[in-house]
């Protein structure tokens, strides 16, 4: 196997375009455990570690961008205040050490429907970055994931960053079902984004489908019942059909991590709680 | 007469520190996975994908070509026996004509690199033939059923409470994968280090199938990272040596973690049916129980876990009549064998679960019923046995009952149920709080010639008085090392003791298992110790060792320790043993088997979100009757370990097997409990003493992992009213 080194962004695009089986890896929290287990062979590992500006991240506009080799201990330190619900669900992500390595780049790249980063990125819009030798494109990331591990990167393309625009205080939530209580992959999982400016509502599901996914009808739903004038109490009914409307958008399987019919409840259980907090939250 | 020094430093009674502590903290701590040859070989193990097949062919050539192999080996190399077993000999070393479980070996592979090796066992071509496995214990062939009869079998009762009850599949999830290093001999036997729990029986196993004497199979214990019963048996031994022996290079094997789920026994899953009657006024009249145990594939130590559930079933409970069957069958699971608990474990939660729905039906509480019922020293067993050491059951309910209750949980996420996973500030969130009590046999029963070995001696080193104990008892982190070591200063008032590396250069101590060894090889150590004293009193005709003096039957001096040892060092090797046990009736499990009992209580106090059906345990608080706390901080680790383990059949663990094929084989989805997830415990440690053992002593690796398991889940009954009936819980157990 051949280990490419690049220590320049456009070395490792080169790289990626010339070994287009080469996989990329950061922190290598997914990659090493799948070749621990001698799941797949690679001919050859692009690491991306060297590549210090995917490390940074920045204002531009209104929106901040993240490079995509940020690990989630600083997304928790560094960006906790301006990306709330991301830091949230770095927080539940593996063990410190896991946290220390583990990239949300990275988190894309395995593009798992469990991945922890995906249910909040997806409820506050955001987009991915991606780059080749070919130039630069910006995907939703409601349009990355396209099936299990699937996404639309093509093979000679590498994560760049994502883009995604600061949240209003406490406006977003993510909350995540483990069977015990650290070091656990999801259950299922369920991120929110209330945006009182724009009056929008942003929702992301994880591991309750074969990809992570929008609950869309949830979302306009809630947006249309919210009484965003007077910010009052949300109606017990309201928060009752948000839930129904989740979980029902949900596609979840039995496995040994829990069944399909829980899978649901608890999503309709944490989109509920989620709305409580997050509009309560709100400045 | 003897005195026994009480005032020597770091003996027992106090907790001097473990040697291998700082080392296992600060990961320098060579384990069985960090040892190394020059030349060595590196093993591998092909083993079934199928849980039944039969073995039309195997053919070699692919990964006989492939470079740097070294040897590929089937049951046809096999020089010896062919099969193996602690009980049963029916483990076959290497698959022949069949495999009966998911993970069987078929063939072994020496290579120059583990990878390598690896991927010569992938080009191994096996010829397959897939069979339906037999998964239900109940359609498999009956290995051992241990009926245990008392009183009258017809005997009814005012109130009377049924239950099924099961429990998963539990591993011990050992962090230290099985492995070690096969050197080959010049006498054309082998030099075998390895991490294990009983060298001698590993020895006698592996020197029958490699054809060898046993005096030409030589074991030395490495670094053992951990064990809880999945090391008595064995797995990459035999392997090992047969490659060593085969390509005559040292050939080392370490299991990975996927492969060490296959790589051991596990915990039977059961399931329990029982029947309580009781008089209104709450006296158990009768027990009906009926335990079905999935043995697996081979027998392992099956009959010995069927013993216990059988005849500790009823829990520590006056009982007039009993009516108990215990049965364990064949399957093609996953083997199963010992885990710590050893068949207690099932039995508690069924019993336990069962005094719990009797005190509703009563309108008792649950530690009412348990105390009015409770044995007490003096009392008879169901199999006639008399308990004649202290049976605290009541003082120990009492004691975790009069705890003063945990504060309520406050807001911060690692107190709440889902930890930082923030699935709750508060919602849904209830209390509960549960009790249980179990009984576990200490060290092995049934008429089982039960000894240890100690190899004891005293000598000067550069002037000073210094202690060599050398036994073959593994140390497997319980801190038996250190123990050893306390045992002789006090027996001998000499500070300076080493322990030797265990090993089969000196006689066997037995399993470090069933909760034995202080018991056992502590005593062994302790009579080494007075036949040196005795052996050095002789030489200068004193009656007494004082401190550092020897005096005569008048107390006067007749000579400094150090002078006595000029003439050369004195050695002593004991094999000692505890009182006999005996066989149990076949038909009424009537008889005296067991050595000594021991007993541990348990309250948990956990925060569950009813909602979403996901658990905290808040508190647990314990109460535990240790005989004589030979290292106290040692006793009070075992008690937390044991808990926790507890905990972690109560609310995660579980191999999860699904037509004999398991779905979890990792630690990713064989969930472990975190530091999150193991609660503050207050630990209550009572001594009193049992006047048949060593200075008092109870064993008391196993009692903590029995009654933790029923009292969470009793807490957690209690805050969910559901009902229950198998472990571990899962979320959606409480939520549908």
């Amino acid at each position: 196997m051949d280990f490419l080194q690049p220590s320049t962004w456009d070395e490792a695009l080169a790289a990626r375009a010339a070994h287009p089986g080469a996989v990329p890896i950061a922190g290598g929290t997914d990659v090493m455990v799948e070749l621990n287990f001698d799941r797949r062979r690679p001919p050859a590992l692009l690491d991306l570690t060297r590549v210090t500006p995917l490390t940074e991240w920045g204002t531009d506009g209104d929106l901040l961008r993240v490079g995509s080799g940020v690990p989630y201990r600083r997304i928790i330190e560094e960006l906790g205040d301006r990306l709330p619900g991301l830091a949230m669900a770095a927080r539940t992500v593996g063990s410190p050490q896991i946290r220390n390595r583990g990239t949300v780049g990275g988190n894309l790249g395995s593009a798992s429907p469990a991945g922890d980063a995906h249910p909040p990125l997806l409820a506050a819009g955001a987009e991915v970055e991606l780059a080749s030798v070919r130039g630069v494109r910006r995907v939703p990331v409601r349009e990355f994931f396209t099936g299990p591990k699937r996404s639309v990167l093509a093979p000679d393309e590498l994560i760049a960053a994502v883009w995604v625009r600061p949240s209003a205080g406490a406006g977003e939530q993510f909350a995540k079902i483990g069977t015990r209580n650290a070091m656990v992959i999801a259950v299922c999982s369920f991120a929110l984004a209330l945006d009182p400016a724009r009056r929008t509502v942003g929702t992301g599901i994880g591991s309750a489908a074969p990809t992570p996914l929008r609950a869309t009808a949830a979302e306009e739903f809630l947006a249309g019942a919210l009484d965003w004038d007077s910010r009052g109490a949300v109606p017990p009914d309201v928060a009752a059909e948000f839930g129904r409307l989740v979980a029902s958008a949900a596609a979840p399987i039995d496995d040994v991590r829990g069944t399909a019919a829980y899978r649901r409840h608890a999503l309709s259980v944490l989109a509920r709680r989620t709305l409580t907090w997050a509009w309560g939250g709100l400045p | 007469m003897t005195t026994v020094d009480a005032s020597v430093r770091a003996g027992i009674g106090t907790s001097p520190r473990r040697p291998d502590g700082t080392l296992k903290v600060k990961g320098e701590f060579a384990f069985s996975s960090d040892l190394w040859h020059e030349d060595m070989l590196w093993g591998a193990t092909l083993r079934s994908p199928y849980p039944r097949a039969r073995i039309r062919g195997i053919d070699l050539t692919a990964a006989l070509a492939l470079p740097g192999v070294h040897a590929v080996l089937t049951q046809r190399d096999v020089p010896g026996a062919k099969r193996y077993g602690l009980e049963i000999v029916d483990q076959p070393v290497l698959a022949i004509d069949e495999v009966r479980y998911q993970g069987e070996p078929v063939a072994i592979v020496a290579a120059d690199h583990p990878e390598t090796a690896r991927r010569a066992a992938g080009h191994i071509a096996v010829d397959y033939l897939e069979l339906p496995p037999v998964t239900d214990p109940e359609a498999g062939e009956l290995l051992r059923r241990v009926p245990v009869r008392t009183g009258d079998p017809h005997a009814t009762a005012d109130v009377v409470v049924t239950g099924e009850y099961q429990v998963g599949m539990q591993d011990q999830a050992f962090l230290g994968p099985e492995s070690g290093l096969a050197v080959p001999a010049e006498d054309g036997g082998v030099d075998l280090y390895v991490a294990t729990q009983w060298l001698h029986v590993d020895r006698k196993q592996v020197a029958a199938c490699l054809g060898l004497p046993e005096e030409k199979v030589r074991l030395s214990l490495a670094g053992v990272g951990g064990a809880f019963g999945a090391r008595e048996d064995l797995s990459m031994q035999v392997h090992a040596s047969l490659l060593a022996l085969h390509t005559r290079r040292p050939v080392k094997m370490v299991y990975g973690r996927e492969e060490s789920f296959y790589g051991h026994v596990h915990r039977h899953p059961a399931t329990l049916r029982y029947e309580h009657g009781a008089t209104r006024a709450g006296d158990l009249v009768y027990v009906r129980a009926r335990i079905v145990l999935d043995g697996g594939a081979y027998a392992s130590s099956s009959t010995a876990v069927a013993a216990n559930a059988a005849t500790l079933g009823v829990g520590p409970y006056e009982v007039p009549n009993v009516d108990m069957e215990a049965s364990v069958y064949y399957t093609n699971n996953p083997p199963c064998g010992a885990m710590r608990g050893f068949g207690a474990v099932q039995a508690c939660f069924a019993y336990e679960s069962q005094m719990d729905k009797l005190a509703a039906a009563l309108g008792m509480t649950p530690v009412e019923v348990r105390i009015r019922n409770a044995m007490t020293a003096g009392s008879r067993m169901p199999t006639g046995q008399v308990v004649d050491g202290p049976a605290p059951v009541a003082a120990l309910l009492a004691r975790v009952r009069a705890r003063p209750a945990p504060p309520p949980s406050t807001l911060d996420s690692r107190e709440l149920p889902g930890g930082v996973s923030n699935t709750t500030h508060g919602e849904g969130v209830v209390r509960g709080v549960g009790y249980a009590i179990g009984i576990k046999n200490v060290a092995f029963s049934e008429g089982f010639d039960d000894y240890s070995t100690a190899r004891v001696r005293l000598e000067l080193i550069a002037g000073e008085p210094a202690v060599l104990v050398h036994t073959a008892a593994a140390e497997v982190g319980q801190g038996l090392v250190t123990v050893q070591a306390q045992i002789a200063r006090t027996e001998l008032g000499v500070e300076r003791v080493t322990v030797a590396t265990a090993d089969t250069s000196v006689g066997s101590a037995g399993s470090s298992s069933a909760s034995r060894q202080t018991y056992v090889t502590g005593g062994a150590v302790r009579a080494a110790c007075q036949a040196v004293r005795a052996t050095l009193l002789a030489r200068v005709g004193g009656a007494d060792l004082m401190g550092d003096k020897i005096v005569n039957a008048a107390g006067m001096v007749v000579a400094d320790l150090a002078e006595a040892l000029g003439d050369g060092p004195v050695e002593e090797t004991v094999r000692w043993r505890h009182r006999p046990t005996y066989p149990i009736d076949p038909e009424t499990g009537q008889g005296d088997a067991h050595v000594q009992y021991a007993f541990a209580a348990h309250r948990a106090t956990v925060d569950v979100d009813v909602e979403l059906g996901l658990v905290k345990v808040v508190e647990i608080a314990t109460a535990q009757d240790v005989g004589k706390a030979v290292n106290p901080l040692a006793v009070v680790g075992q008690i937390q370990g044991g808990t926790a383990q507890g905990l972690g059949l109560a609310l995660m663990e579980e191999v999860q097997v699904v037509d004999g094929v398991v779905r979890n084989p990792s630690f990713t989805d064989y969930l472990i409990p975190t530091i999150l997830d193991v609660p503050p415990m207050a630990v209550d440690v009572l001594e009193m003493a049992d006047p048949h053992a060593p200075y008092g002593l109870r064993g008391v690796g196993e009692p903590p992992t029995i009654s933790s398991t029923p009292a969470i889940v009793a807490a957690v009954r209690a805050a969910t009213g559901k009902a229950l009936g198998r472990v571990p819980i899962r979320p959606e157990h409480i939520t549908a």
